[in-house]
């Protein structure tokens, strides 16, 4: 213990320890001399023999110090050492750390998104008690909650301390400039305390708040506080005039406040069950949020849940048939979509990482191969097997380092970039993705990638050198010995890099093919030239009648149908590709009905929404402008919803009605339509039905004959001629709305960022494997030479090089192949219309990375040919 | 010149603590001990003599101290610990045995 502090005093106060031990020498000295004078020599012998005597007084210190220091200098000593050989090899230096650098930045990158995402807990009071809480039925697993079901599932459960409901909502904002759509939510009162968060200004909602005729109360976000009240204090109190009622605003959220079901959210008021939706118990509109008792497990609060929902499908048969009920932590909800792709892409940059190393520490044991001598003169020299060791650990250290710094910087590049290439409404749905960074997390992982890199490549030449052939690294004759060790060796690393590489490539070709066919999914209609504009609202539409409604939408049409380039325009719901859900219950008036819950996606369009999408009609009539002005008496319905309900029948003419008979729900059905999408480009179609109903919110499509994309700001322009007060929002085209959507956005990144990896990976592994094949070629110069000159051919040469090539790259293919197979199966949920042992995807991959190979190995295959015999026998 | 017999390996330390049991002494005290006490046959080259003390500064067996000789010169002066002592005790068994070990073979052999 002494003995450590007093090594830790020296660190510091080495110059004092210099100094004792000069004066201790001087004085040795002069001792030396004085006793040597008495001894009778003279002054100048006794100086000199007292020299002599003392000896080296550097090595002497030197001594001492290695005596007590700790090996600080030594350390020091091999840094500058091994910055001195890379800066010998300069090539070598700049691939290794480049090549390094790239693997470390792509697993740091991708890590960065898991931290924040997977790792980091949600930024709410004890995140792992709460669980969301929803409905389910046959076709939707996760459904909505009724309102008063809920009220119901909050009164009779047992297991959880509050249960709360959120949806989402648009508000029509007016402003100084016009009216406004801005997303917002309706919660009840008591959600923010279930988050556990509270408001830094003004006040939470209080319990009864959400009452139906309790006050219209609203709480901002710390943005919207911030971007429309710029961020004063006297903003509570103040009323905001919303669609046609003022609410007051009552509280501002923190800044840290985040939900990412409702990321994009700037106005959260207080839900008010007085009309509409709310009154049905058959209405589902809201998802739930709650925090589970103390001691009370997600399986129990779930088994209590459906218990609840059982009693209450007894209770009301007629609206809650079939409706079950759903606990799963909140986390899950949130992040369990993106959970697999992240995992299967931080699996990927690890890989490619894996392969990075494994490529460097090839590149050490060929220049450990050509150090053998350096290596064995050190030995012979007394350097221990310690300091060797040592030595080697510095040089992959000084690497590490190197690469390590600049992957770190690069990372930190990655990570903007492709949080820049988030959509804007997607990344108001990963608001998990704000504390993204270098954080400690992050260097604590690059920290351990960095010492695990360090201990592989400080191993890897060590295993390389068997220490009681050092000796013979003196002599010259040892090369072919070394050249059978580096082949057995080396050659096993080769295999393990195009193995990996083949699953990396394995990966990114099954995402690619799955891309593909999602983006050639078939729609039902012709997606080009679709200009689009995602929502529309009619001021006060709600207090308007049929009519009203009916003559603003008819002049919206007429208007932008007449633009220049615009050939037809319709009006829909809720825009194709979007979603599949606002679903209906319906009966068939032509069969018995026995109260089952016949759901199918209901969509209000406008008469000529089917021949502006280029839909095909399989049978019957599209809408007139006559069906719309008399109230829904007809009906469209898609291909699938006929094939599921009319299997042997033909559908026109049939009757349908609402489950719950309301007389003017009785409607025919006059045509059958081919399958549009609705829902997303990787879910099946729904039965889906379809009325002439005009709803005074919409979404626009126009056909155009022009560049789509240019006619949008007349678009808008046209319809603030119909009102100025009409709020426009989402103006887009239908190519960059598919192209820009969450499943083609998470399918394409995936299928890219693998596709990168993997292509980094065959790079690696080509030149990996290239670079054994020519150091065995330089090494067996002279076998080849002795060959030519005994007469073999050059074709025989070519074989002899290209076949342990093949070898090597048969054997990497076929383990990848195998490995291949198990990870395709792990990531079979990220796969749409393609299986996870697609065979034609294996074999185009073994395919060019054979090609691949044999491009890397006809190189130095070409030169071996071209030895001259003559030459390569000299040159021994 | 005629080859001075070389110390035996490990007998240094013993050697400096034992000359550190009567008093403490300096540096070149120590070596001139050890010179005259083996009548001139063995020689501490510095080399080894300095290292050798730290050594056994970093173990604990001596401690050294800054004084003045008696020609009023600065010297540092290495005293025996109680833990030198008994290591010295521990060493001195060692070697007596080895020696004997070594005296049985060379005579019987």
């Amino acid at each position: 213990m002494a003995g450590l502090l007093q090594k830790i005093e020296l660190l510091f106060r080495r110059k004092k320890f210099d100094d004792e031990l000069a004066e201790e020498m001087s004085f040795h000295y002069e001792e030396a001399r004085k006793q040597l004078r008495e001894n009778g020599l003279s002054a100048e012998e006794a100086k000199y023999a007292a020299q002599r005597q003392l000896g080296n007084a550097t090595r002497l210190k030197e001594r001492s110090h290695e005596m007590v220091g700790f090996r600080f200098e030594t350390v020091l000593q091999d840094v500058r050492y091994a910055l001195r050989q890379l800066g010998k090899s300069p090539g070598f230096a700049a691939t290794a750390i480049l090549i390094l650098a790239l693997g470390i930045c792509a697993s740091i990158a991708i890590f960065a998104f898991v931290d924040a995402a997977l790792i980091k807990p949600l930024p709410y009071s004890n995140p792992d008690r709460l669980v969301d809480v929803t409905e389910s039925v046959p076709m939707i697993p996760h459904a909505n909650l009724s309102y008063l079901d809920y009220l119901d599932w909050k009164k009779l459960n047992t297991v959880f301390s509050s249960l709360d409901v959120y949806t989402g909502n648009s508000f029509m904002l007016r402003t100084q400039s016009g009216t406004e759509l801005v997303p917002g939510a309706s919660v009840s009162a008591g959600f923010f305390r279930t988050l556990g968060v509270a408001p830094i200004l003004g006040r939470d909602f209080y319990d009864g708040e959400d009452s139906p005729h309790g006050p219209n109360s609203v709480i901002l976000t710390y943005a919207a506080w911030q971007k429309r009240f710029g961020g004063r204090k006297d903003v509570i109190g103040q009323t905001v005039t919303m669609g046609g009622d003022a609410d007051t605003i009552v509280g501002v959220l923190p800044r840290s406040f985040q939900f990412a079901p409702r990321g994009n959210a700037e106005f959260w008021e207080a839900i008010h069950a007085k009309e509409g939706c709310e009154l049905r118990r058959s209405c589902h509109n809201l998802t739930g949020v709650a925090r589970l008792k103390d001691g009370v497990t997600v399986e129990a609060a779930r088994a209590n849940i459906v218990l609840i929902a059982q009693q209450l499908e007894k209770q009301y048969p007629d609206s809650n048939r079939g409706q079950g009920g759903v606990v799963e932590p909140l986390s899950e909800a949130i992040i369990g979509d993106v959970r697999p792709i992240l995992l299967v892409l931080l699996a990927g940059a690890g890989l490619l990482l894996l392969i990075a190393c494994v490529n460097v520490s090839s590149l050490l044991l060929v220049r450990s191969e050509s150090r053998r001598r350096e290596m064995a003169v050190r030995s012979a020299l007394g350097a221990s097997r310690a300091r060797l060791i040592c030595q080697f650990t510095t040089e992959g250290l000084v690497l590490v380092m190197a690469g390590g710094s600049l992957g770190l910087g690069l990372a930190g590049s990655a990570m903007q970039l492709l949080t820049r290439l988030i959509p804007t409404d997607m990344l108001a749905g990963m608001p998990y993705l704000q504390g993204l960074g270098l954080n400690l997390h992050v260097l604590l992982f690059a920290a351990v990638l960095s010492l695990f890199a360090v201990v592989l490549f400080s191993l890897t030449p060590l295993v390389r050198l068997p220490w009681n052939e050092i000796r013979d690294g003196l002599s010259n004759g040892s090369r072919a010995a070394s050249g059978t060790i580096w082949r057995r060796f080396g050659s096993n690393l080769v295999v393990v890099e195009l193995g990996l590489a083949m699953v990396l490539l394995v990966g990114a070709g099954l995402l690619g093919k799955s891309l593909y066919r999602l983006l050639h999914v078939d729609l039902g209609f012709q997606p080009d030239h679709l200009a689009t504009v995602e929502s529309v609202a009619i001021p006060n539409g709600r207090s308007k009648n049929n009519d009203q409604v009916l003559a603003i939408r008819r002049q919206i049409i007429s208007r932008v149908s007449s633009l220049p380039g615009v050939k037809s325009v319709a009006l829909a719901m809720q825009l194709p590709v979007s979603f599949n859900g606002n679903t209906e219950w319906i009966r068939f008036l032509d069969r018995p009905y026995h109260g089952e819950h016949n759901e199918v996606n209901q969509r209000d369009i406008s008469p000529a929404f089917f021949s502006t999408l280029k839909a095909k009609l399989a049978r019957g009539r599209y809408f007139t402008e006559a069906d719309e002005a008399e109230h829904p008496r007809v009906c469209i319905i898609n291909q699938t919803l006929a094939k599921q309900y009319f299997p042997d029948k033909d559908p026109i003419g049939s009757k349908i009605a609402h489950f719950d008979m309301a007389p003017d729900s009785i409607m025919e059905i006059v045509g059958v339509v081919e399958d549009v999408r609705e829902g997303s480009l990787d879910s099946p179609s729904w039965p889906t039905i379809y009325y002439p109903e005009p709803d005074p919110y919409f979404a626009l499509i126009a056909r155009t004959s022009q560049d789509e994309q240019s006619v949008l700001p007349s678009i808008v322009a046209a319809i603030h001629e119909v009102d100025p007060a009409i709020p426009v929002r989402g103006e887009s085209t239908m190519d960059a709305d598919i192209n820009g959507s969450e499943t083609a956005y998470l399918h394409r990144s995936t299928a890219w960022l693998v596709g990168g990896f993997a292509a980094m990976a065959l790079l690696l592994g080509v030149i990996g494997l290239y670079g054994v094949i020519a150091f065995s070629v330089s090494q067996r110069t002279r076998e080849i030479g002795v060959r030519m000159a005994l007469g073999a051919q050059r074709r025989s040469v070519y074989q002899l090089v290209l076949s342990e090539a093949g070898y090597l790259a048969a054997f990497g293919i076929i383990a990848g192949l195998l490995c291949s197979l198990a990870t395709a199966t792990l990531m079979r949920k990220l796969l749409f219309g393609v299986r996870s042992w697609d065979i034609s995807t294996l074999l185009a991959v073994a395919a060019l990375l054979a090609a691949a190979a044999l491009l890397a190995s006809y190189l130095p295959a070409r030169r071996a040919a071209s030895v001259n015999p003559t030459e390569a026998l000299r040159a021994e | 010149m005629a080859k001075k017999p070389e110390l035996l390996p490990g007998t240094l330390d013993l050697m400096i603590l034992k000359t550190l049991t009567r008093a403490p002494l300096h540096g070149y005290g120590i070596a001139l001990a050890i010179k005259q006490l083996s009548d001139d046959v063995l020689t501490v080259e510095e080399g080894s003599l300095y290292p050798a003390l730290q050594r056994l500064l970093l173990q604990g067996w001596v401690k050294a101290e800054w004084k003045m000789t008696e020609t009023n010169r600065r010297a540092r002066y290495y005293t025996l610990t109680v833990a030198g002592r008994k290591q010295l005790g521990i060493e001195l068994t060692q070697f007596e045995q080895m020696i004997a070990a070594i005296g049985r073979v060379l005579q019987n052999a």
